[in-house]
Parts: C-alpha cells; structure tokens; sequence
C-alpha cells in the first residue's frame, strides 16, 4: 500500500515535468484544436438544436409538443417501449451474467459472442430479421394472424426490435463486474443456509447494483434513440406506431421544422439527463470502492 | 433491500399494465361506434390525404353516426406494398403504382378485379413528373436532354423502392422512344442520366428534402403536385419546370379485401374509396395540385395544370407489370444501367 503510493505519486510528478516542457506553442495548439473538434461535432449542432426548437418561443415549442396529438402519442409510445425494453434486457442480461461468470457449460464462449452480436449487426437487418420471422409471409406470421396477434406493425414489434438492438448493455456491463467479485461471498452465503433468491437479493445484488444501474442507463439511452429496427418494422403508420426519433424523420419531411426540432431537443434533453445520472453512478461508484478498499484495509493497518 | 425489490415489482407491474391499457380502450371504442381505418399510401400524399380525411371523417359521421379514425402510412411506394404483403392491416391502398397494388392484389389480399369496382378504372386523379429548378433557372434546363450537360446534378428517389423514381425513369425513357429515339438510345440516355444523380433516397419526400433543404443538385424531377408544395416552401427559392413531355402517373385506389373482411369496416374502406369521386373530394384533390378525374373541376383549375404532352404506359411497355419486369426488377434494365453509372 505504501509503496503503490509512492509510485503513483513519482508517476504524477513525472507527467508534470512532460507537461511543462512541451512548448507553449503546442499545449495551446493541441488545446485549441481539441475545444475546435468538440465546438463543432458537438456544441454547436446540440445548441442549434435548441435554438432552432425554440425559435418560436416557449409557448409555441410547448404547443409544439403536447397540441400535435401524433407527436404526444409518439412521446408516450417510447415512454413504454423503451423501458419495457429495458426490463426484458435487465432480466436476460442478469441470466445471461451469472449463467456465464458462475457456471462452466458447453457453449459458454458462443453465448458470449452471441450476446455482442447485436452490437456488430446493423439495426436495418436486425428489423428484417424480425419481419421474416413474424410478417404474414413469414414462418409465424398466418397463425399470429388467425390468433389475432399483432407484433410487426405495432408495439409488440417495436419492443422486440428495441430489445435487440440494445440486448448486449446489461450483461457486457455486468460480466467484467461479476467476475471481478468472484463468487466467493455467495458461496459463503449458500454454505451458511441461505436459499437461492436470499443469496441473490442479499449477496447478488448489493454487490452488482451500481453496474447494473450503469447497465440500465445505457441501456436505457440507446432504446430511446433507436431508429433503424424500429423504422423497419413501424409501418410508418402516424399516430400509432411512430415513436419519437421516427417523429423527428417525419416533421422533418413535412417541413415543420419547429415541430421537428422540438422532438429532437426532448430527446436531446433525456439523453443528456441520462449522461448526468451516468457521471453521478460513476462517482457514487468510485466512493463506494475507495470505501471498500478502506474497510478491507483498516484491520490489517491495526493488527 | 425491501426497496430494490418494491422497484422490481414496480417495473414488472408496469411493463404488464401499459399492453393492457391499449387493448382495453381499444375494445371501449368499438362499443361507442367508432372505427379505425388505415390507409397505406406512397410519400408525397401526406398533406392531401389530411385534408381529404377532415371532410371525410364530418361527412361519414352525419350520414352513419360512425365516429372514424382514419390513419395514415407514408412511404416509397413499393416498399409500402411490401408491409402490406408483409401485414401492414391497410383497409385501404392508394399507391403510385398500379404494379404496387396489383402486387399485393397478387398476393392474394386484394380480390381479382379491383380496377373495376370504381369509377374510371379506380382513378380518382392522375398526375406526372416535372422539374424542379433552383430560381432564376440558373443551368437553363427546359427538357429532358438538358439534365445529362456536363454539370447538371439530378435529384430523384432510387426506381426500386419509389413511384417517383420509376416514373422519372420512365418518363426519361419515354421522351427519348417517343420522339424518335431508338431503345438503344434510350438506354444510353438513362445510363448517362443516372451518372448525374449523387444521392438516390428511398422515397419521394426524402428526395425533396435532400434537393430543398440539404440544397443538393441542380434539377429535382418529381411529381407535379410535391412540385408545388416544394416550391410554395422554399418561398421563392425555387421554381418549377415544365418538360415538353411527361408520363401520366395513374395512382389508383382499392380496398384491401382481406383486411377489411377481417376488421368488419368494409363499409367504411368502401364509403371512403367512393367519396373521392365527390364533387367536393375532386375539389380538395385539385387544390392539392393532383390532376382531378372530373373534367369540370380540372378545367376550374386549369390555371395549376399547364398543357403538357403526357404519355401513357402502354406507349412505351405492354402495361405497368410489363414495365415493372423489363425496368425494375432485378436484373432489370435499372440494375444494369445504375451499375454502369456508379463505375
């Protein structure tokens, strides 16, 4: 422990002497381009999307949003496919984690390069995969139908869309965790008489809880956004199955700007809401391990 | 503890009540007599068919006491026929294309012989493709020939997936085969045509967004009634084109017998597919820029349709599934020549 100290501490004066002897010329050269880069990328075109929205003033980007009843529905509609989303990957992603960090099984590589794969497979396949699958000239399109059972042209389909697009951020956030921790505690617990689910909530869970949150955000940020599987198997129909990244597409092709930008600052504002609760996680996160670390250490500095 | 597992609960409870609630007001709005259509249509119709439902809607409620629900689908025509196939519930079509209904209609949801069952073929309006140019006409383009200049960039929406695209090709095979041109020249003709158009969208209205508001290209070829919309938004910006020669675009209308059978609003679909044919309907169709069917009511707006050589598909194909074969399919003359235009 002392000794760790005492490196970082050479290390950090040895960067500071790199820092100082880099010209003026070049700290202020790199600087400027960096600040250039992200002006442009990203903090002009994010404020323009305000200005633009609110242009109007207030009062008409309020009317904007809640007086167009296709785009209210289309903010109600992602209020509910995003999150119910979010719960089916919470529930697979929890399965997957333990099934891959607690068990040995055949197939358990596959099923890790399995659950990236929707990161690597572009969403406009991912929706025809589904429309394949459960359209009427698909394998159970004819029996869903005579059932009376709708999932591609409605919600159903949305969320399945959504839910596979964003199936990895759960558990690639969960496994690094879990591993780390090891399943030494629940074995513990187990040996001590706890059943499964009270080893799980009183074990399991305070251990994962902040990167499963974590998980959860991302999560939860991409299935708002999402656009390219859910454009595939929306059916473009208005006021039913356009949630509000497709709102934001169609204002925008009716020439109502002030409509259109107003959608997409709302999306912009939860998204940047949820990289506040991001950073937040991540300090709360980093507290809770200095914490740890003090605890586990603390005895041993006594004895 | 007890409050991660309350969240669950809550979550879980959630996810299972918002499904609910859609199907149970669902079932409340058949009780109050109300119905839903929906009408899947090609892009450029949005403005149209929102005012054609407002009077529709009024209109339908005075005579029957039925509360309707008329939504709307936009999109390139083709690749709307395919939802359609795909399970698309559209109580009604009104496409670009004949071979777009008739593809569906092949496909067992539409009942043979769709085109008689209304007036004129199920034609309540015809339109066609002309150019949009920037203002001043800054490139001097007045025909056909003048979009493949050195320089001239050409806006249009890809053929596959489109009723714009297609038509844009057939009416720029049409002006070269029907003034004289031989199909070999034609052909040149469309391949040097296509080498002049940078971006293709999939649909209509993404093309005129591209060629308005991303401000790309010097020449938009689209329908005649996106024209004026498009032109009446670039207040000024923009101007439209006549060409001395055009195709005659023939969206037609039908009800989709299999969904409507199954929803029971066939009475509906069937009272709103006929209720284009009004005086009033034809009326909105021609303030919309759409060539009305009724030759009164196209003469009153004669002012919006300038006199223009229009063809039709049998000029220059046997009929639109002819068409749709020889140009479009795969393999078709449009794969080959946009190869050739992208190499």
């Amino acid at each position: 422990m002392h000794n760790a100290k005492h490196t970082s501490a050479a290390q950090q004066f040895g960067m500071h002497r790199a820092t100082h002897r880099d010209p003026k010329l070049v700290q202020w050269g790199l600087t400027l381009a960096a600040l250039l880069t992200i002006s442009v990328l990203i903090v002009i075109p994010l404020v323009n999307v305000f200005y633009q929205a609110f242009a109007g003033g207030l009062p008409t980007y309020w009317e904007n949003l809640v007086r167009d009843s296709d785009t209210l529905n289309s903010i109600l509609l992602t209020l509910a496919v995003a999150p119910l989303a979010v719960v089916a990957n919470l529930v697979f992603g929890l399965a997957a984690a333990w099934a891959i960090t607690r068990f040995q099984f055949p197939g358990r590589s596959l099923l890790t390069a399995l659950i990236d794969l929707p990161f690597s497979v572009s969403p406009v396949v991912a929706g025809l995969m589904l429309m394949l699958l459960f359209g009427l000239q698909g394998y159970f399109g004819p029996w869903l139908q005579e059932h009376n059972w709708k999932i591609i042209f409605s919600t159903p389909g949305l969320i399945l869309a959504t839910c596979f697009v964003t199936l990895p951020f759960v558990a690639r956030e969960l496994i690094p965790v879990m591993e780390a921790i090891g399943p030494e505690e629940e074995i513990a617990a187990i040996s001590l008489g706890a059943d499964g689910w009270q080893m799980f909530w009183r074990v399991t869970l305070p251990n994962i809880k902040w990167g499963l949150l974590y998980g959860v955000i991302l999560c939860n940020a991409r299935a708002m956004g999402e656009f390219g599987a859910v454009y595939v198997v929306s059916g473009h129909i208005t006021g039913r199955t356009d949630t509000m990244p497709l709102r934001v597409e169609k204002l925008f092709q009716e020439y109502n700007n002030p409509g259109s930008f107003a959608v997409a600052s709302l999306l912009t504002l939860l998204a940047l809401v949820t990289l506040i609760v991001k950073v937040l996680l991540e300090r709360k996160t980093r507290l809770e391990l200095a914490e740890a670390a003090r605890v586990v250490h603390t005895p041993g500095e006594a004895s | 503890m007890r409050r991660v597992y309350s969240f669950a609960i809550l979550i879980v409870s959630t996810g299972l009540l918002l499904p609910g609630c859609g199907t149970s007001k669902a079932e409340a709005d058949r009780e109050t007599a109300s119905q839903e259509l929906l009408n899947v249509s090609y892009d450029p119709t949005r403005e149209l068919w929102k005012s054609l439902n407002k009077q529709f809607i009024a209109e339908y409620q005075k005579k029957t006491g039925v509360q309707l629900d008329i939504k709307q689908s936009h999109g390139g025509s083709s690749s709307q026929a395919r939802n359609v196939i795909d399970g698309l519930e559209a109580d009604v079509v009104t496409l670009a294309l004949w071979s777009d209904t008739n593809a569906i209609a092949k496909a067992g949801l539409i009942n043979e012989g769709w085109q008689t069952r209304l007036p004129n073929g199920a034609l309540p309006y015809s339109s066609t493709i002309v150019f949009v140019v920037r203002k001043g006409n800054p490139k001097q383009i007045k025909d056909w020939t003048d979009l493949v200049r050195e320089g001239v960039e050409v806006i249009t929406p890809s053929a596959k997936t489109s009723g714009n695209g297609k038509l844009s090709f057939l009416a720029a095979w049409g002006s070269v085969v029907l003034r004289d041109g031989s199909e070999k020249d034609a052909t040149d003709y469309v391949t040097r045509l296509y080498s002049h158009v940078p971006v293709l969208d999939s649909g209509a209205r993404a093309a005129t967004t591209t060629f308005a508001q991303k401000q790309i290209g010097d020449v938009h070829l689209t329908w005649e009634n996106e024209a004026y919309f498009e032109v009446r938004e670039a207040k000024g910006a923009l101007e439209i084109v006549y060409p001395p020669i055009s195709i005659r675009a023939e969206p037609r209308v039908a009800v989709v017998d299999k969904n409507v059978d199954r929803k029971k609003t066939r009475a509906a679909a069937e009272a709103y597919l006929r209720f284009l044919y009004t005086p009033e309907a034809q009326e909105i169709i021609a303030q919309n820029y759409y060539r009305p069917h009724k030759p009164e009511i196209l003469r009153k707006y004669s002012n919006s349709f300038p006199p223009i050589e229009l063809f039709t598909i049998q000029k220059i194909a046997v009929d639109w599934d002819e068409a749709e074969r020889r140009f479009f399919h795969d393999g078709g003359v449009f794969d080959q020549i946009y190869g050739f235009g992208q190499k």
